[in-house]
């Protein structure tokens, strides 16, 4: 019976994670992007759980309730919590939406295609499905170059480290528990970091518009 | 031996949680000290342990010391004590409310190098790279300017999306080795040649891996995070972050060429770090010749060595022992010129090379180890840099390299030229007829009331003072200065920890 729906399961799982990301690219609230952020988390969690009942490994069934807590729900948390204290939430980037979108399609297609080379020999369901993992890593970076607020910033990181979640789920069945525990560890406090300098940022400048960290320069 | 490797993880931990606890300042302020002369001590030990034939192991396996391990320890550990014992003349200019936290972060900081090198497996080590990072973060934004503020936002940005391709980097060499039946991580089963691991992931992976650590590297062109971060830090985290974590990252692009170049060969990175080896060296070639600030300086002088350990890296066997005698020397010079540029920023107030003049007339006490240390740095012998160099320049054209270490030799001499005008600048000379606002503001404190000094600034005596511990960089000069004479047990140490990357015996 699992069998059978397996493959459509991890294709409804990894088709959401794409979704996500390229409509956080075509929204500008930052609020909207952290729901989005948020139901990524959940498709993130969703996508190892299916893969840890297919493998039957208790293990990764744990991992998927770290990725629920952490990434679906811890995370988007402390964002939002950032967020509202900002006068300005919305986003004025470089990029219009229908270019990003553009960009989006175009990204998605070059990662199939690098995605279709690294793993010709594997031919597994999940293999086929790691080209969403890298496409995510370039729409973090997408993100992450285009948006002028920090808390934009730090949505392009997370998106980017989803995308490395997802190539790490789909290509081997993740790392083992004890490196998730610590990577997990590291990219929450990444964000406290950001976060808190944001707060530094606001205090001093009135804003977060990264455009003004222009004074160190030769 | 086993001992030996917990101990560098454990004392730092402990330390800071005593720094931050609180109590006797005097205390707190020794932590960092103690936490790197706990990882040198260790260090020295499994050097030793390692020159006996051993390899001390603990954990299953997952802490592993073998020679290539043990000697970045021993760097770690040395480096560390010349940046916190030296730095300990830094204290003004710590706010008092943040000073537990500093020093706290400077030992969870040298703890997580130590397991960065002693970790046998590249995930841990990934995570121990990306926890500095994290300590680094706030030791960088430490002085809460708006200058501070933004190096720490870039340095945050960049170093972790930089870690990140490395992760995913790493997380490909992970699914290349799938087909040994059990996946790993571990450096030890990853570089046994004749593994059944797949080419074409191995590429991709030691790509991205190379590429993520090469920024932690602050190789060109992912640099631009340096300068503003080693300048903005206070000086003895710049000396940290100089000598320790672009060594540390240097160690992690060396252990994955390793896998790689069993897998498919040594073209591939060879191409990779000569490029990025050769366009680190050009441009700090074309910033320091007009450089105006002493801090960025030095960090562009980092990027010009870190460029040269990866051509060093890319030439292959024969170099690899002059590039692990660089890293030594380099970082205990770095270090030694970090804090005391952090000194001389602190008595003459200003970071700016044209502000700072006649340093030998007027402050021998900063000027004489100034100039032994930048000596050693532009690479005149005895000091180790210069052998490092000629070791990998005649590796270079030896391996078939020359027209890679030609351009490196040229861009080297324009960078000596710039380097050696600039120090020049900073020290030599007669004081100016004018009395700089430093210097007028030293004159009335030195002689208060003394309305004669204050107007005939050259009857100002000679300010002979180190001001800080001068012990430590002395000991630093030393040791740079001789290391490189000492064929037993320095020579048979840095030949098993190349033999380690399979370089020559």
């Amino acid at each position: 019976m699992f069998d059978t729906v397996y493959p459509q399961l991890i294709g409804l799982c990894t088709g959401a994670l794409l979704l996500t990301s390229a409509l956080m690219v075509w929204r500008h609230s930052l609020l909207a992007s952290i729901r989005l952020l948020s139901a990524q988390g959940f498709a993130l969690a969703a996508l190892v759980a299916v893969i840890g009942v297919e493998e039957g490994a208790a293990e990764v069934i744990i991992v998927s309730v770290l990725v629920l807590l952490v990434k679906g729900m811890g995370l988007p948390w402390v964002l939002a919590h950032e967020t509202r204290a900002t006068t300005r939430t919305d986003e004025a980037p470089r990029l219009n939406p229908t270019a990003g979108l553009l960009t989006v399609a175009l990204l998605t297609i070059l990662s199939y295609v690098v995605a279709s080379r690294l793993l010709r020999d594997d031919s597994s369901v999940s293999a086929h499905a790691a080209g969403i993992g890298l496409a995510m890593v370039l729409i973090g970076f997408l993100l992450l170059v285009t948006r002028r607020q920090a808390g934009s910033q730090l949505i392009g990181f997370l998106v980017l480290d989803n995308g490395i979640a997802t190539v790490a789920f789909l290509t081997s069945g993740g790392v083992p528990l004890f490196l998730e525990l610590g990577i997990s560890l590291d990219v929450l406090l990444v964000v406290v970091i950001l976060y808190v300098f944001a707060g530094r940022m606001r205090n001093k400048f009135g804003n977060t518009d990264i455009d003004q960290l222009r004074k160190l320069h030769d | 031996m086993s001992f030996a490797l917990w101990i560098p993880l454990a004392v730092p931990v402990v330390l800071a949680a005593l720094s931050l606890a609180g109590g006797s300042r005097q205390f707190a302020r020794l932590g960092p000290v103690g936490s790197s002369a706990a990882v040198l001590a260790s260090g020295l030990l499994l050097d030793g342990a390692v020159l006996a034939g051993t390899v001390p192991d603990l954990g299953g396996g997952l802490l592993r010391a073998d020679a290539l391990s043990a000697y970045m320890l021993t760097v770690v550990g040395a480096v560390g004590l010349v940046s916190t014992w030296g730095g300990l003349g830094h204290a003004t200019v710590v706010p008092g409310r943040y000073a537990g936290s500093y020093d706290a972060l400077i030992s969870v900081f040298l703890a997580a190098m130590s397991l960065a090198v002693l970790a046998d497996n590249i995930g841990l080590m990934w995570a121990a790279v990306e926890a500095t990072t994290i300590t680094t973060a706030f030791l960088v934004g430490h002085h809460r300017t708006r200058s501070s503020l933004e190096a720490a936002w870039k340095y945050v940005i960049l170093g972790s999306v930089g870690v990140a391709i490395a992760l995913l980097g790493i997380v490909l060499i992970y699914a290349a080795s799938r087909g040994t039946g059990e996946p790993t991580l571990s450096w030890l089963e990853l570089s046994r040649t004749g593994l059944p691991l797949d080419p074409t992931l191995i590429r991709a992976g030691g790509a991205l891996a190379v590429l993520g650590f090469a920024t932690k590297a602050g190789l060109a062109p992912m640099h631009s995070w340096l300068p503003d971060a080693h300048s903005q830090a206070p000086a003895p985290v710049s000396g940290l972050m100089s000598g320790v974590l672009l060594a540390v990252a240097l160690y992690a692009i060396l252990r994955i060429q390793t896998i790689t170049n069993a897998v498919i060969g040594p073209d591939f990175l060879r191409v990779m770090l000569s490029v990025g080896g050769l366009l680190s060296l050009f441009v700090a070639a074309a910033l320091l010749i007009r450089q105006r600030d002493f801090k960025r300086m030095l960090a562009y002088s980092s990027i010009e060595h870190m460029g040269m350990m990866a051509v060093g890296a890319a030439i292959g066997a024969a170099a690899l022992p002059a590039v692990l005698l660089y890293v030594l020397g380099h970082g205990l010079t770095k270090a030694t010129l970090f804090v005391l540029s952090g000194r001389i920023l602190e008595v003459e107030g200003t970071p700016r090379i044209d502000d700072v003049r006649a340093l030998l007339v007027r402050r021998p006490g900063l000027a004489v180890p100034w100039l032994i240390a930048m000596a050693a740095l532009v690479g005149f012998p005895p000091f180790s840099i210069f052998f490092s160099e000629i070791g990998i320049i005649v590796a270079g054209f030896d391996a078939g390299l020359g027209v890679v270490v030609g351009i490196a030799l040229v861009l080297l001499l324009v960078i000596f030229a710039a380097l050696t005008r600039l120090t020049v600048a900073m020290t030599i000379g007669a004081p100016a007829a004018a009395p700089a606002p430093g210097v007028a503001a030293e004159t009335r404190l030195d002689g208060a009331g003394d309305a004669v000094t204050g107007e005939r600034p050259d009857a100002v005596p000679p300010d002979r003072s180190s001001h800080g511990p001068r012990l430590p960089l002395f000991l630093a000069l030393g040791a740079t200065a001789v290391v490189a004479f000492i064929a037993e047990p320095v020579g048979t140490l840095l030949a098993r920890a190349a033999a380690v990357l399979g370089g020559i015996q």
